[in-house]
């Protein structure tokens, strides 16, 4: 198996481990870490797709590197939502999203 | 004076509401008075693009002077410019209506970061819709993403934090779906620039499956059914200015997408079962969504639900105009529901809002005394709700009218059955709110005062989904520049 | 831009501008309120009567709008539309003064009038409606308009008949827009022609034609209260007087009447009408709902609702003549359209005053009324002779030609059912006559408002004789030149090419 073809195989198990965790775990943190698993397989399958001419075309590289800085982002982002939502709620879990009683004004 | 066509209009969309969110978050105190000058402003130019293209056809500019493939390219055909458009309007009015929304209550956050937040919002937006190549649009993709998730977090409530929550996880799945999909297109093909993806050869697996992936991701951004749970929390629990925007624009972002992908660059991959699928969970929605709507307890969560409903419209433009050789009916039919629909939303979104900031509580069956201290802004939503069912004379009609003739004209009427089986059940939760509007009241309804910038934002959206149906002539015209599909407006006795 | 292409649309414009405005009227506004309405009655009427002038002198008259490319809005004026909106505007100036009077210190009146105005705009449009995707805008629009007005009072009951009606024309509309999607995409837009717009479709596109003339039929049905369609109007009663006259009289079951007049013989033609064979099923359904219609009426004590049924019956008289081919039983058809547009609206007027002075809303109520109010029973006994078909009132000659149409089509049993229906009528009309002019009262009435110089107010009363006197000299004049009787002969006519 060529070195490229195990980097896309891997990319491909990671992302379907990320999938399942973040379908299945409520801890929001697990979540986050699922996304970012998902995010790593990404990058890991660009990669691997990445040599066409013999010499590694950048192309991909600078598509990773976008996508990683933009997961950093994100996952700051969505860590410090986490905390909002653990404060407001007394845990890091998603509510439940029913119709809920006549909440409050001003929304 | 320089001429329509030698205006830079293109960066400038981008770049104004860029510049002014800089602008905004680092003067705070004066953040309403800025962000509604730049609000009015992009929105000129976004108008001025869209009449730039209608009469000078498919523009172009590169970023900087540097060109593709290395450089940002940014383009706008007949879709891109009514796209654009439509964010001009709706994003006038609503930020108008923001103006005077956001009181001093939690010490002016709300009304400090809105701002910053939702011009980020409109320049992802014009980005996105004018971007040329499909990495620049993942880029845009998720800043909108995330200022959109921000912008519903701002409500600070525990629905509208999971809501967000929920909102960003999902989100944060479509794109990296979406840019996966982006990586092995390219793979394939050799480049992201859509011109060239249009017109390389791209057969094969592996294209396949970059299209799926691709599908799969956008479609989630878009909640289409059974993906569509996340899409009632968010837009019911955010300030009613963010439901308005994310309804009637933040969704359709993605689905421009869809369409680009799939009509510009691989349109053979369209067989009848993909199409048909698409469609069918389009007419799902379309249902589903209605009878949710029917029995929410929440104003706005009914109105949440009905975006739902009113997004699996949109997704009958595959079946109907995808591999049909005359697909123009179903394109045009498809883009003025998609007009009529963000700005009667929005106008719905925003007249809500201005009832509910009036009455005690959130839900449907206590906005008695409000509704009928209200007449300007119900009768904003009885217009909005009008357009929705698609009653003539509005926008709403003339979409429906222009897919029913494409579904019956090309024998595949059981669209056309879905399409009325939507009118009828947006008729019932339209009027389940209306209702209210007319209940005898014991004594003289309690004196309610929203600002009136509130009632006739909601109204000028209103009106405006009223307009479209007059105008629809013209909006087909600027459609067919650069458009993938060609034929009549209207198709007759194609058997 | 001549006169020619203004004038339909200004027809309609001269009703909805001052509708709009009286929106944002302060109710306190009465004079305002009144001088806008009268306004727009009376120069509505004037520049109907200029159309009908101009179409005397052979004026074609037609406003024309590109709405989507293919798709125009047409408003023109031909024989059939002039007599419809001709019969529309006098009507709604008469329930113009009518309402003014009745709703007096009724809360929301500005919203009422404001309503009310969009309502005979949206008629107007029906009437002069060149092709069929116009038609079906201002159907469309006439529901709008309605549902306020039935759910006006804002009453549990109110509000419940309000939404019965909407289901059914929604439903309804729904069907009819399907049905016309259909046809445009078949036929492209589908613009009304005497004798038929089909064409070439006839000999291709047989067995869709006829799915799509029963689609037709069963959205126009709706409001037109074909049973089993009809189950809306007696709930619709809820509404003020003056919107049940107008309902039934003019607006929304002629509407739905109006429709399919122009269906069978301006869409399809009834040529083309009878060789698919969709008329007899459609004389049969108009003579089950005049048979239905009068059997209910017989049961029920409600005044307006007995009326409601009633109407229910009488409407399916045009139907009855659509159907039955011929240009004699198309004479009658048509003409009913005007004859039960002010018999109808005379009844309901009466009842009105009846519930506003005595406050009797029930037949069994009306013993010996006919001596505190005799000019409105008067009235009324015109408007019910009419009904059962009494000569010299309007009824009358609706029947004759009617029964000797069906007798040159060779459809003997029509008599049967125009027999029966006027021994029906009679049996619940008769009674209520008896009992009001030759009866004692039972006892005190049940809410009687102090007697005036007049046995009603003058604005509810005046408008009651107009009708009453238009319903006599309809029929009294028949034969006259320019009498309702002798434009639907023009009209049939035309159709059959005489």
């Amino acid at each position: 198996m060529s070195p490229l073809l195990t980097y896309g195989v891997a990319g491909a198990v990671l992302i379907a481990i990320g999938l399942y965790a973040l379908i299945v775990r409520r801890h929001l943190l697990r979540k986050i870490v699922a996304l970012n698993v998902i995010g790593n397989g990404v990058f890991l399958t660009l990669v691997a797709a990445a040599p066409r001419l013999g010499t590694p075309d950048p192309v991909p590289h600078a598509m990773v590197l976008t996508g990683i800085v933009v997961a950093v982002s994100a996952t700051a982002f969505a860590l410090a939502l986490a905390v909002r939502v653990r404060d407001a709620t007394g845990a890091a879990v998603l509510p439940p999203p029913g119709d809920d009683v006549a909440g409050g004004p001003g929304h | 004076m320089p001429q329509l066509a030698e205006l830079p209009l293109l960066p400038w969309a981008v770049a104004l509401p860029l510049g002014g969110a800089a602008l905004v978050f680092v003067v705070r105190e004066r953040a309403q008075a800025i962000g509604l000058a730049v609000g009015v402003a992009s929105a000129a130019v976004g108008l001025l693009l869209a009449l730039q293209v209608a009469t000078g056809g498919v523009q172009h500019h590169a970023v900087g002077g540097w060109g593709a493939p290395l450089g940002i390219d940014l383009a706008a055909d007949g879709l891109s410019a009514l796209m654009v458009a439509m964010t001009s309007v709706v994003g006038l009015w609503v930020s108008l209506y923001s103006s005077a929304y956001f009181g001093a209550g939690d010490g002016g956050h709300q009304r400090a970061y809105f701002w910053p937040l939702w011009l980020l919002l409109w320049t992802a937006l014009n980005a996105l819709f004018l971007a040329a190549d499909s990495f620049n649009a993942y880029v845009t993709l998720e800043l909108l993403g995330l200022s959109a998730v921000a912008l519903v977090a701002l409500a600070a409530t525990p629905a509208a934090l999971g809501g967000a929550m929920r909102y960003l996880l999902v989100g944060l799945l479509g794109s990296l779906l979406y840019l996966l999909g982006v990586g092995l297109l390219y793979g394939a093909a050799g480049t992201v620039d859509f011109r060239l993806l249009a017109t390389a050869p791209l057969a094969g697996p592996a294209a396949a499956v970059a299209l799926g992936v691709i599908t799969a991701g956008l479609v989630l951004k878009t909640a289409l059914f059974p993906f569509h749970f996340w899409l009632p929390p968010a837009h019911a629990s955010a300030p009613a200015p963010v439901s308005a925007v994310l309804s009637a624009l933040v969704v359709k972002a993605s689905f421009y997408l869809l369409l680009r992908f799939w009509f510009w660059v691989l349109p053979e991959a369209a067989t009848p079962v993909v199409t048909n699928l698409l469609g069918l969970l389009g007419a799902l929605a379309v249902l589903w969504g209605g009878l949710r709507a029917l029995t929410a307890e929440r104003l706005k969560l009914l109105v949440a639900y009905s975006t739902v409903a009113q997004l699996g419209y949109l997704f009958l433009v595959f079946p109907l105009a995808l591999g049909s050789v005359e697909g123009f009916t179903a394109w045009g039919g498809v883009a003025l529901l998609l007009l009529a629909h963000a700005t009667a939303k929005a106008g719905m979104f925003l007249s809500a809002g201005a009832i509910l900031k009036a009455s005690a509580h959130d839900g449907v069956s206590g906005i008695d005394g409000t509704a009928q201290a209200l007449p300007v802004t119900v009768f904003a939503f009885a217009l909005a709700g009008v357009s929705l069912v698609g009653l003539p004379p509005t926008g709403g009609f003339a979409g429906k009218w222009i897919l029913l003739n494409a579904a019956l004209a090309t024998g595949q009427w059981w669209w056309a059955a879905v399409l009325l089986a939507g009118s009828l059940l947006a008729a019932a939760y339209t009027v389940r709110v209306l209702t209210h509007a007319f209940t005898r009241l014991p004594g003289e309804p309690p004196a309610c005062v929203v600002p009136a910038r509130l009632e006739w934002s909601a109204v000028a959206l209103a009106v405006t989904a009223l307009v479209l149906g007059f105008a629809a002539g013209e909006i087909l015209e600027l459609l067919r520049v650069g458009a993938p599909v060609s034929g009549p407006v209207l198709m007759e006795q194609l058997r | 831009m001549s006169v020619d292409t203004w004038l339909p649309a200004l027809i309609v414009l001269s009703s909805l501008l001052p509708g709009l405005l009286i929106f944002f009227l302060d109710e306190e506004r009465h004079a305002l309120r009144t001088a806008l309405n009268m306004a727009g009655a009376v120069l509505k009427i004037g520049l109907v009567g200029w159309m009908i002038w101009g179409v005397f002198h052979d004026h074609a008259y037609e406003s024309r709008m590109s709405l989507v490319p293919g798709l125009d809005l047409v408003l023109e004026a031909d024989a059939l539309s002039v007599f419809f909106v001709a019969l529309s505007t006098l009507l709604w100036l008469v329930t113009t003064i009518y309402a003014i009077g009745y709703l007096e210190d009724s809360p929301h009146r500005s919203r009422f009038f404001g309503f009310f105005s969009l309502c005979v705009s949206a008629t107007v449009g029906i009437a002069l409606a060149g092709n069929l995707v116009t038609f079906l805008i201002f159907y469309e629009l006439l529901t709008l308009a309605t549902f306020p007005l039935v759910a006006h009072r804002g009453t549990p009951d109110a509000m419940r008949g309000a939404r019965v009606y909407l289901a059914y024309t929604v439903t309804g509309g729904a069907v009819l827009l399907f049905a016309v999607a259909w046809l445009s995409a078949l036929a492209g837009p589908v613009e009304f022609t005497t004798g038929g717009a089909l064409g070439g479709l006839a000999q291709t596109h047989r067995a869709e034609l006829t799915v799509i003339f029963a689609l037709l039929i069963a959205g126009l049905g709706v409001k037109a209260a074909l049973v089993p369609l009809h189950g809306w109007l007696p709930q619709a009663m809820v509404a003020p007087a003056p919107v049940s006259a107008l309902l039934h009289a003019v607006a929304v079951v002629k509407a739905g009447a109006f429709g399919i007049v122009r269906v069978v013989y301006d869409v399809y033609g009834v040529t083309l009408a009878a060789d698919l064979g969709v008329l007899q099923p459609l004389a049969l359904l108009a003579a089950l709902t005049i048979v239905y219609g009068s059997v209910r009426a017989i049961a029920q004590d409600g005044l307006k609702k007995r009326l409601a049924y009633s109407t229910v019956s009488q409407v399916s008289y045009i139907a009855l003549g659509t159907a039955i081919f011929g240009p004699v039983a198309s004479i009658g058809g048509i003409v009913h359209l005007v004859h039960q547009g002010v018999m109808k609206i005379t009844l309901f007027f009466c009842a009105g005053n009846l519930a506003e002075t005595l406050g009797i809303h029930n037949v069994s109520e009306m013993r010996g009324c006919a001596r505190r109010m005799p000019l409105t029973m008067a009235a009324f006994t015109v408007g019910a002779l009419g009904m059962i078909g009494v000569p010299p009132v309007a009824g009358f000659v609706t029947k004759w030609y009617l029964g000797a149409g069906a007798v040159a089509a060779g459809a003997e049993w029509v008599l049967v059912v125009l027999a029966a229906s006027s021994l029906l009528n009679a049996a619940y009309f008769l009674p209520i006559l008896y009992a009001a002019w030759f009866r004692e009262p039972v006892g005190p009435w049940p809410e009687e408002h102090p007697r005036g110089r007049f046995e009603a107010p003058l604005m509810l009363l005046v408008p009651v004789l107009v009708t009453a006197a238009l319903s006599v000299a309809a029929g009294l004049l028949a034969a006259a030149p320019f009498s309702p009787l002798d434009w639907a002969k023009l009209i049939a006519e035309r159709e059959y090419g005489l």
